[in-house]
This record gives structure tokens, C-alpha cells and sequence, in this order.
């Protein structure tokens, strides 16, 4: 039986909390500009967005990020990853960019991410925002803003639905 | 997913299988529009281009999307190789794939080479262009470049106009927007179009002041000068006066049609200048989607584990 780790509430009110954290590291909104990874990033960089609005009242540049081209395990995979578009609306250099994706796990996908950034440009930061962080990294990478911690066993999968994949809001953990 | 180590023509591939290229071609177009614009997500293999026919976009084209992809290339080009001193096509190949190729892209004047090729290699065969038989990545290229402009493929109203018969590009384009649902005219002397086509689905017209009518696109095709004094057409005049673009003619086609040539082309023959760089042309649009569309077929066809 899957576990719910968090509904909707608990997705809205840590988006929230993460808004807010990121609004009071970064002085306010000055150059930010929120990049979403295909696919479950993206919806959470426009929530994120959108939240930020709400409380500073100014918009946000939000960026769509496909790292299906900068894996590292192209070669071992069995399928080749769905190549998504690329969208970010600004230059990026000098701007503070904030990443976000929905599970940080063994962070290759984040390595894979700021690679693909760096060939946009060169961001004065970049910040890492995850809804989930269930642990077990593979390199020395670690989240800025945090949904949850929730520690895993490598036999279980954490999964993130979203009402923008026509799924309601939660995020559960099943066993493999 | 592309199930396949090789692409050897549209005629093999299903209606997924084609929306599956286009679709990642467009992920490819972002790369190639960049300040930096180039990928890690190949590097490592080896792309050989092996052309026994003269050809200098298609290979710079397959060149540049390998390189764009971080794969490294060599051009085999005939008059400098082996192949003079008479070594066989398969010794070639054979050779060309223990220096490392993972990919081979050939072409080739006789029909079936790459299919030949493919069964014999380990390595992925790309045709770029094999006799008369087909042109698959000019065909996909020509369908991304629809899409992109036109949103849709199904349904538009396409005149293919020219030498059909012996024309690689025009029956790869044949296979493909009939499976993408397009509405096919062709149009062109008689003895350039082969009888009984129409049995595929196709129309043909001779005229073409009648088949040009409510065309959502036109694509031109070279006259191949060296069909000339065969018997094929009178003379180069005689044919673009009855079968050239000129601007009275593409006004019979509706108000937003696009006009597109494989290249190179014969300007003043088969279409007019002021077509060819007019604004409904977008001839040079088709050569920048060339590289994203071939990306893609190398992309997925380095997917398939042997």
C-alpha cells in the first residue's frame, strides 16, 4: 500500500513557507528568475511563482528546463529520455537562479541541470528548491529550500502528483 | 520510442515513429539557437560519413548535427579512398566500422545500399539518399518545417512539383505526409510521374495553373540538368514555362502558402528568384531545421541497445 507522505495542504502550506524563505534570502525579488526541471520542477517553479507574487506583488521570470541531454546515464539506460523543450525567457547571466524540482535524490538530475544552465549563461547563483528531499546523494550537492526531509529506504520511490498532470495533489512513497 | 539501430526510409517507419523525430527535433531546435550550441549528450561515439555521391549540404548537415551533439566526424569522401582502388562497399563499411563508427551515414547512387549496409554493420545506417529510392531525413526535415509553420500536417493541401520519377526527396515526402495525413497533389509532365501512382493515394495533375489551386504548400523539386535531351522534357525552357514558380502561378495557391525546395536550386528554371527569396519562401528555414532533425535521429537511434 502506498504511504501519503503529504496532500494537498501540506504541498500548498510548504510551498508557502519555501516562498517566503526564498523572498528573505534573496532581499526580495530583485533579479530572480525561477527555473522549473521537465516536468515536475515546472509546476512547482509556477506555484513558487505565483506565491511570490502574492506576497511581494511583483512577477518572477519562470524558465522551463529539459536535462535529458546533459544525463550522465545515457548510456546505460534502457530507453532514451523523452527530449522536452528548453524555455527560459531571459538572459540568465547575472541573474540568481533559483532550480527547481520536485525529489532531490542521488542529484545527478541537479548536476545534469546546472550544466544545461551554464551553456544558457553565466547566473551571478543558483539556489536549489525541492518540494521532496529523500537523501541517499551520490555527489556533494545539497537544497537551499526543502518541502520535507523524509529519509528513504533505496527500495522505496517517492512519487509527487500534481493537479497540472491530472492527478490530485499529494506525494506518496510505495515500496519497489 | 524508436525502436531501431537504423533509419533507412519513411516507408519503414510508422505514423509514431515519424511524430516520435519531430517531436524531439524541436527540443534539438532550442540547442541549435543558442549562444552555445552544443550538447555532452553524445560524446564519445564516432559518426563516419560515407558519401559515393557528391553532396555538400546533406553532408555538411549531418556533420554539424553529429558535432552539435559532442560525436566526432569524418568525412570518407570517395575520390580520396579505397574505394578507387577497388575495394568492395561492404570492405568499406566494414573497415569504416572497426575504425570505430558508431554511426554510418551513407550515400550512394544505386537503391538499397543502406539497407544492404545495415544488415551486414553492428553500427546505426543513416541513408542520406540512396539512388532513386529514398531521402528520409529531407522528408523529415520538410515535415518539422510544416508543422512549425502550418501547426498541423493532416489535412493541408501539399503540391509536390517536378521530376517525381526519379526524385529520392519527392518519395520520401510521398510516404510521409500521406501517413501524416496530408492531402498530396503531384504535379509535373507525364513522362516525370509514374503511372499508377495514384493507386497510393495521391493526386496528379499536368497542369499546373489547376494544381497549384488552394495548395496550403508547394514544394519544388530540382530539374536534374542531366536528364536534359533524354526525352524527359523538351528543353529547360519549355519546362519552366509550363512547370516553373513564378509569382502568377503561386497566386492561385492560397493567400498564407508556404513555398519550399530541397536546394540546390535552379533559379530561373524552376522557380523565380523573387519566389525563391520572397516571403512565403522558406527554403532557408528548411536547411536550420536540416541539423535538429538529423540530431534527433541520431539522438534516438543511439538508444537502441545491441
Amino acid at each position: 500500500m502506498p504511504k501519503e507522505l503529504m496532500n494537498k495542504k501540506d504541498i500548498d502550506r510548504a510551498l508557502m513557507r519555501m516562498a517566503h524563505e526564498i523572498i528573505e534570502k534573496n532581499k526580495g525579488t530583485e533579479k530572480l528568475c525561477l527555473v522549473g526541471i521537465q516536468r515536475g520542477g515546472v509546476h512547482l517553479a509556477k506555484r513558487l511563482a505565483s506565491k511570490i507574487k502574492q506576497i511581494e506583488k511583483k512577477s518572477i521570470p519562470v524558465g522551463l528546463l529539459d536535462i535529458a541531454l546533459y544525463r550522465d546515464d545515457l548510456n546505460i539506460r534502457k530507453e532514451q529520455p523523452v527530449v522536452r523543450r528548453t524555455e527560459v525567457p531571459c538572459e540568465i547571466t547575472d541573474l540568481k537562479i533559483i532550480l527547481v524540482d520536485d525529489v532531490l535524490f542521488t542529484g545527478r538530475s541537479i548536476r545534469a541541470a546546472m550544466d544545461a544552465l551554464m551553456d544558457l549563461g553565466r547566473p551571478a547563483c543558483i539556489q536549489l528548491a525541492v518540494l521532496i528531499d529523500r537523501g541517499h546523494r551520490e555527489l556533494p550537492i545539497k537544497a537551499d529550500y526543502v518541502g520535507k526531509n523524509m529519509p528513504t529506504a533505496l527500495s522505496e520511490t517517492v512519487q509527487v502528483q500534481l493537479k497540472e498532470e491530472e492527478l490530485e495533489d499529494r506525494v506518496i512513497l510505495e515500496k519497489k | 520510442m524508436l525502436n531501431k539501430k537504423d533509419l533507412l526510409g519513411i516507408k519503414e517507419l510508422s505514423v509514431e515513429e515519424i511524430n516520435l523525430i519531430l517531436d524531439t527535433a524541436a527540443g534539438f531546435k532550442d540547442v541549435i539557437g543558442r549562444d552555445i550550441k552544443k550538447v555532452p549528450t553524445l560524446r564519445g561515439k564516432t559518426a563516419v560519413n560515407l558519401f559515393f555521391e557528391p553532396s555538400t549540404r546533406t553532408r555538411t548537415s549531418f556533420e554539424l548535427a553529429a558535432k552539435r551533439l559532442s560525436t566526432d566526424v569524418i568525412n570518407f569522401s570517395v575520390p580520396t579512398s579505397s574505394v578507387v582502388k577497388g575495394e568492395s562497399l561492404i570492405d568499406t563499411a566494414l573497415t569504416v566500422q572497426a575504425l570505430g563508427a558508431d554511426f554510418i551515414i551513407i550515400r550512394h547512387s544505386s537503391s538499397g545500399v543502406p539497407h544492404l549496409l545495415a544488415k551486414k554493420l553492428v553500427a546505426s545506417v543513416i541513408n542520406a539518399g540512396d539512388g532513386t529510392n529514398e531521402h528520409p531525413t529531407q522528408a523529415l526535415l520538410d515535415a518539422f518545417t510544416i508543422k512549425e509553420k502550418k501547426g498541423k500536417i493532416e489535412r493541408l493541401k501539399i503540391a509536390i512539383v517536378g521530376d517525381i520519377i526519379h526524385s529520392r526527396v519527392a518519395k520520401s515526402n510521398i510516404y510521409s505526409l500521406i501517413k501524416l495525413g496530408a492531402m498530396v497533389r503531384l504535379i509535373g509532365p507525364p513522362t516525370l510521374i509514374p503511372k499508377e501512382i495514384e493507386g497510393i493515394g495521391v493526386k496528379v495533375f499536368h497542369d499546373m495553373n489547376v494544381g497549384l489551386k488552394d495548395v496550403d504548400v508547394v514544394m519544388m523539386l530540382r530539374i536534374q540538368m542531366e536528364r536534359q535531351g533524354k526525352g524527359f522534357f523538351p528543353s529547360t525552357e519549355e519546362y519552366s514555362k509550363n512547370w516553373g514558380l513564378t509569382p502568377e502561378r503561386l497566386s492561385l495557391a492560397k493567400g498564407d502558402v508556404i513555398v519550399m525546395h530541397p536546394g540546390p536550386m535552379n533559379r530561373g528554371i524552376e522557380i523565380t528568384s523573387e519566389i525563391a527569396d520572397g516571403p512565403q519562401s522558406v527554403i532557408l528555414e528548411q536547411v536550420t531545421n536540416g541539423i535538429a532533425v538529423r540530431m534527433a535521429v541520431m539522438y534516438l537511434l543511439s538508444g537502441v541497445k545491441r
